[in-house]
């Protein structure tokens, strides 16, 4: 039983990472006043070009820097069209989950049949000898490890730092934020770039380690499930952290249920419905407390910022 | 250094012109790739742009895939007016193809009946999964972009659990797919040889009743401010819910027709593949038509020239067929860079000018 635990965390948390990155992205963007709905695009975009980096370099190190410039190049057509030619973050959003998909799928056709050697992972001496749970925290592909220092990194500079601040307040008042002489636009900018960067090395992960081959339909409305959880955390990096880990769970526990010899007579499509209905059922809970909402949300969330 | 200014009144010309110059400024780019990709851009734009155009039966079959998309757009574009974001009409083209579906296969023998009953199972299915999120948007303040979006995942794995099982052909060879309709339940072809179908016809004069809604009636008048004004609406009294669930379920409704014709015409059963985007595309039909019904019958035509495009590219060019939608995307941005054109003047100016400022 312990072992099926164990085995059930371990995959749960590689399952986890990729939504969780690119969800923590996406909750920097918010936090600036973006509301960037591109995630699923900037995610296979991602995914693509650290794949094609990876295979072409041999080398998943420069595969992952690949699928995070490629995130931060997609996520700059963003900007300049949102914040240079203030267009509708909304569409804009929607073109790049279009555009992105659609050129990742473009772009990988060639590497369709391609596999690449899997990665080892790192096994943290000590810690992996924990009993139980050591072997399912502590043994995981090198990617788990450096997301788990960026949430505890991002949540610190969100709560603590002098960044976090002028952060949000661009994000609550972009209008008070330009007035005492904060570069509004400029920070926003590096706001979407770092949510690019992130949904980046989400798809990267997928590819490069995850799985590790590529094909069309690998990110699976991920991204979308990033930007659900997003309003879930309320804006907060731990409770992001915490729900991609639930979502984590869903989706492994129902592959457990599909692979499984219990023979259960469940169609294996309501099973893969299920983190898209969760999703669902998530959304309908947290936003039915209005008042919860409006109270973390960034106040200027999704708003056009003109200074003449 | 450039600058935007503010124009006193959008531009008129500018708001026709921009989806044009971004229809070229597409195909200018889609030429850089053929010839970065290595290929002839002259063949290139002979295959991709003018080989749909190029006989009467290709003309046929773009205005056969136009049908779909201006159907879905149009619905779309009554929500999107009132600034409600449905973005799963691929979802809700899926369920009226099923609600078409299962009519055909339990009372396709009814000649005439079955035909009307699939038509009105179809636009109630795409309804149905339409008011879902318009629901959950105006009960429980759920996002209907997201929630909207979800159900395509689900809309999808639903009608591949149903070729992959209780409605797949006995005799297809495990093929995922449901036994071919009965003649009595296709939509009639228009002209002897072709496939363009009476679903065109519908496509007409939805976009016309749209037309007719949008700017003629008093809940299209609503619907119009509450999305332009949201405070405007409200203290006219427009109603919120109502907006809501309207522009959903008109969505819902062009796109569940678009699905019946789908199956009652060029497929004649339902697969696991069926939908090929449509819903997305749409998305783009509808921004790239100003939300208006002239304007998106044009956009289709665009659209439906990358899909069939797309497809001779495959063919002669030995290119992915995913390279429509790599234009598909592009045509949304360069629309939503060009229309800043139709708010703001672009103006080349010193840094340094001093220029006057208003609070906003």
């Amino acid at each position: 039983m312990t072992d099926l635990l164990a085995s059930v965390l371990f995959a749960t948390i590689i399952a986890a990472t990729p939504i969780a990155l690119a969800g923590l992205g996406e909750l920097v963007t918010e936090k600036s006043g973006m509301l960037n709905l591109g995630a699923e695009g900037l995610m296979a975009v991602g995914a693509i070009a650290a794949f094609v980096g990876a295979f072409t370099f041999g080398s998943e190190w420069l595969g992952v820097l690949f699928g995070m410039a490629a995130g931060v190049a997609l996520s700059m057509v963003f900007a300049f069209l949102t914040l240079q030619l203030l267009a509708n973050q909304v569409a804009t959003g929607l073109a790049l989950a279009i555009f992105g998909t659609g050129f990742a799928a473009f772009a990988g056709k060639a590497y369709e049949s391609q596999v690449l050697t899997p990665v080892a992972p790192w096994v943290i001496p000590w810690l992996s000898d924990l009993p139980i749970l050591g072997k399912a925290l502590f043994s995981h592909q090198p990617i788990v490890y450096i997301s788990w220092l960026i949430f505890l990194a991002v949540a610190w500079i969100l709560a603590r730092s002098r960044i976090g601040l002028v952060l949000k307040a661009v994000g609550e008042s972009p209008h008070n934020a330009h007035a005492v002489g904060l570069p509004v636009r400029r920070i926003r900018l590096l706001a979407i770039a770092f949510g690019g960067a992130m949904a980046g090395l989400g798809g990267a992960f997928l590819s490069v380690f995850y799985t590790p081959f590529w094909t069309e339909h690998m990110v699976a409305g991920r991204g979308w499930i990033a930007l659900a959880l997003v309003v879930f955390a309320t804006w907060r990096p731990l409770r992001l952290f915490f729900g991609a880990h639930l979502f984590g769970g869903i989706l492994v526990v129902q592959l457990f249920v599909q692979s499984s010899s219990l023979q259960i007579e469940i169609p294996s499509q309501l099973l893969t419905a299920m983190p898209y209905l969760v999703t669902i059922v998530v959304l309908v809970f947290i936003s039915g407390n209005a008042k919860l909402i409006r109270l973390n949300s960034p106040a200027s969330l999704g708003l056009p910022f003109r200074t003449d | 250094m450039i600058r935007l200014e503010r124009r006193p009144a959008a531009s008129s010309v500018w708001s026709w012109a921009s989806p044009l110059l971004a229809v070229i400024l597409t195909s200018i780019s889609g030429l850089i790739i053929f010839a970065l990709l290595g290929k002839d851009p002259v063949e290139g734009f002979r295959v991709f742009f003018l080989n749909p155009v190029s006989s009467f039966w290709a003309v046929m079959e773009l205005l056969l895939k136009a049908t779909p998309l201006a159907l879905c757009a149009i619905g779309l574009a009554v929500g999107f007016r009132a600034g409600v974001w449905n973005i799963g009409a691929e979802g809700q083209f899926i369920f009226g193809a099923i609600f078409a579906t299962g009519i055909a296969l339990f009372m396709g023998d009814l000649p005439g009946v079955s035909l009307i009953a699939m038509i009105v199972a179809g636009i109630l299915g795409g309804m149905a999964w339409a008011a879902i999120p318009a629901f959950l948007r105006s009960r429980f303040n759920a996002n209907e972009i997201l929630v909207s979006l979800m159900l395509v995942y689900v809309a999808q794995l639903f009608v591949s659990w149903l070729v992959f099982g209780p409605w797949k052909d006995p005799m297809g060879f495990n093929f995922p797919q449901t036994v071919m309709f009965d003649a009595e339940s296709l939509l009639p072809t228009l002209i002897e040889g072709q496939r363009l179908n009476l679903a065109f016809v519908f496509m007409l004069g939805l976009l016309i009743l749209a037309h007719i809604f949008m700017n003629h009636s008093r809940l299209g008048f609503a619907m119009r401010t509450s999305g332009q004004a949201p405070l405007a609406g409200l203290y006219a009294g427009y109603s919120n819910r109502q907006a809501i669930y309207v522009g959903m379920l008109a969505g819902g409704a062009g796109a569940g027709l678009a699905g019946m014709a789908e199956v009652a015409g060029p497929m004649g059963q339902l697969t696991d593949k069926m939908a090929l985007g449509y819903g997305f595309a749409a998305i783009i039909v509808a921004f790239v038509g100003r939300l208006n019904a002239l304007g998106i019958f044009l956009a289709s035509l665009v659209m439906a020239l990358f899909y069939v495009g797309g497809e001779q590219a495959q063919q002669y060019l030995n290119l992915p067929s995913a390279m429509s939608r790599v234009f598909q995307g592009m045509l949304l941005f360069y629309l939503l860079a060009t229309d800043v054109l139709v708010t703001y003047r672009i103006v080349m100016r010193s840094a340094t000018t001093p220029q006057p400022s208003s609070p906003r």
